[in-house]
């Protein structure tokens, strides 16, 4: 869709790092690129440092000496965020509860000079996007938590940004409207067309609304790449557990086959080793009967949540695997089932560094 | 029963610390209106000491008033912003600074003139003037304006508004303007009402720097009880208060809103 909003730069952040007054570091040295246009999302547990970038490339922190943005290849480091053109929609809004919503909006217009009938038009077209028709004389404390979202993210596209920057913009929600807004934003996202730095802590929001997503810990980028990549080929461990559910297997590998409690299991091209670290997804591995079966173990629990069913099996690896399967198979806890597994579903890990 | 017994009690002691209280004030009050107030109320009513005090201190409370706005108004200027600057910059140097502004409220009165006499006393025509009086009560009352403005920054996350406006392009100047100074207006509010009760009160620190040709309504009131018969004391008590009441009020007022917000 052809809206004539679309508008963003490509961006660069160039051995950014920040460094407390109390010494804490909040950021080692970090480099990225984001296309124009493109939505990045960093991902990460809280703590680890996404907030941080996302403030540096906003311009409401300034990175330690050496470090650089670049809009479109143009240095603004040493500019403030008023100076940047950025929309930026924060986690709690901040809203203006002196001004209705429509002044809210037209604010970032106003301090361009934009003349008052221009500003109106603006205005309607972004109320008309963001769904809030009928708000416009509101006052701010007169709205729902996801009206308000909506207010804040219109009236940060409101001025045109060069980049959209968003700081865990649906956390304040309850969960069903978050679901519903991530898609209305995830329309918004593409319709605009727009250069979009998304901060969160929920996967399923990462995977659902980044072109890229940049997984972060501590205060370092652990691995950037496509939902799809991150999520079947992660490059650690600690990316593998923190995006959905991963079973992580420690055993030898010998022949060909990952030597377990519960059998041997054939893998894919890997050369002997004492102690591989293999990932194997939930649901990759299938129940098959027992006898003939590759791997066996026991069924330990079943959590059955209507759409799907989670078996935790044991005495296949060291640790309980958790296999989820369809919702039409029925096991019993105690009993002895056999579980498959398509060799390429494995991948394996590099060994911790701790 | 016992419990209205118990309750009978309190009630009676409360009323009792509250009588304790407000008749001498009542009394001064009433004395103030009383022909002779050493003969009592049947002597008769009048209102001739009000006027006796009026034309005799009129200047003292016109200066009182112009004192106190005028340290309002500084207070405004110097104090809403530096609170903003404190609040949004944060760290260990606003913190010092501010525990530099709020010195005052610890440090009697009279040494705080006395520091002012020392400093400034030499430069004759500023020490005979009320705009000396007025630097003792702008020190005196600016950490009141800028503690009660700072307590509604942190009540209504003025940071994070601060950070939405300049988001969109606003200079500092512009944020202040159309952000902070809006919502920040229950506490400026407060602090206003404060400074200039305060300022309307102010004695200690007045009294030391006044000159006679200075004197406030507070200096005023003093020289009267120790120089006028005890009615026209009384009466001029009775001024201040009419005066000083609805600010009081106003004061409470707008203070039990603040806190609804």
């Amino acid at each position: 869709m052809k809206t004539g909003l679309e508008h963003g730069v490509s961006l660069r952040v160039e051995g950014c790092a920040k460094t407390y007054a109390d010494g804490t570091r909040a950021l080692e040295p970090t480099t990225l690129d984001v296309a124009s246009g493109e939505t990045l999302v960093l991902l990460g547990p809280s703590g680890c440092g996404k907030t941080t970038l996302l403030r540096i490339i906003a311009g409401l922190e300034t990175p330690d000496s050496g470090g650089r943005v670049l809009f479109d290849g143009k240095d603004l480091t040493s500019s403030p965020i008023e100076r940047r053109n950025v929309g930026m929609v924060f986690q709690s809004y901040a809203l203006f509860p002196n001004m209705t919503v429509a002044e809210n909006i037209a604010y970032g217009l106003k301090i361009r000079g934009v003349a008052k009938p221009e500003r109106a038009a603006r205005v309607a077209e972004l109320v008309q996007l963001t769904n809030i028709s009928g708000l416009e004389d509101r006052r701010i404390d007169q709205l729902s938590g996801g009206q308000r979202q909506r207010v804040a993210l219109a009236r940060a596209v409101a001025i045109r940004p060069s980049v959209l920057l968003l700081d865990e913009p649906l956390t304040a929600l309850d969960a069903a409207l978050r679901e519903r807004l991530r898609s209305e934003l995830n329309r918004l996202l593409r319709t605009l067309g727009i250069t979009a730095i998304y901060v969160t802590h929920d996967q399923a929001e990462a995977m659902e609304l980044g072109d890229k997503v940049v997984v972060m810990r501590k205060g370092a980028i652990a691995q950037v790449g496509s939902p799809r990549d991150i999520y079947f080929k992660p490059a650690d461990r600690f990316v593998a557990e923190f995006i959905g559910a991963a079973n992580i297997i420690e055993a030898p590998i010998e022949d060909g086959r990952l030597m377990l409690a519960g059998g041997r299991q054939p893998v894919n091209g890997s050369e002997d080793l004492t102690t591989a670290v293999a990932m194997v997804r939930p649901e990759t591995i299938r129940i098959v009967r027992s006898d003939g079966a590759a791997l066996n173990g026991v069924v330990e629990s079943v959590r059955f949540s209507g759409d799907r069913q989670r078996i935790v099996v044991r005495d296949v690896s060291d640790k309980p695997l958790v296999v989820d399967t369809a919702n039409t198979i029925e096991v019993a806890v105690g009993e002895r089932i056999g579980l498959a597994i398509a060799p390429e579903a494995i991948r394996f890990l590099p060994p911790d560094r701790r | 029963m016992r419990d209205r017994m118990i309750f009978a009690a309190q009630l009676l002691f409360t009323m009792l610390v509250a009588a304790f209280l407000v008749v001498p004030a009542g009394l001064s009050m009433t004395a103030g209106i009383t022909v002779n107030y050493f003969r009592g109320i049947q002597s008769g009513l009048t209102l001739q000491w009000v006027v006796q005090v009026w034309e005799l201190y009129a200047s003292t409370i016109l200066l009182s008033f112009v004192i106190a706005f005028g340290t309002l108004a500084v207070t405004l200027l110097a104090g809403v912003p530096a609170a903003y600057a404190l609040y949004i910059r944060g760290g260990r140097l606003s913190r010092g600074v501010e525990e530099i502004i709020t010195l005052p409220v610890a440090i009697p009165g009279l040494a705080l003139a006395l520091g002012l006499l020392l400093t400034y006393g030499g430069f004759g025509d500023f020490r005979r003037s009320w705009l000396f009086i007025l630097v003792g009560h702008v020190i005196f009352t600016m950490p009141f304006m800028v503690r009660s403005v700072m307590a509604v920054f942190a009540n209504v996350d003025v940071k994070t508004l601060d950070e939405g406006a300049a988001s969109l392009g606003a200079s500092p100047w512009r944020r202040f303007r159309d952000v902070i100074v809006p919502n920040a207006s229950p506490g400026i509010l407060a602090g206003s009402l404060m400074v200039v009760t305060l300022s309307l009160g102010e004695f200690n620190l007045t009294w030391m720097l006044h000159t006679p040709l200075t004197k406030t309504l507070p200096i005023g009131l003093a020289d009267s009880y120790a120089s006028m018969r005890l009615e026209v004391a009384s009466a001029y008590t009775l001024i201040f208060f009419i005066m000083i009441i609805p600010l009081l009020v106003a004061m409470q007022w707008f203070g039990g809103r603040g806190g609804v917000r």
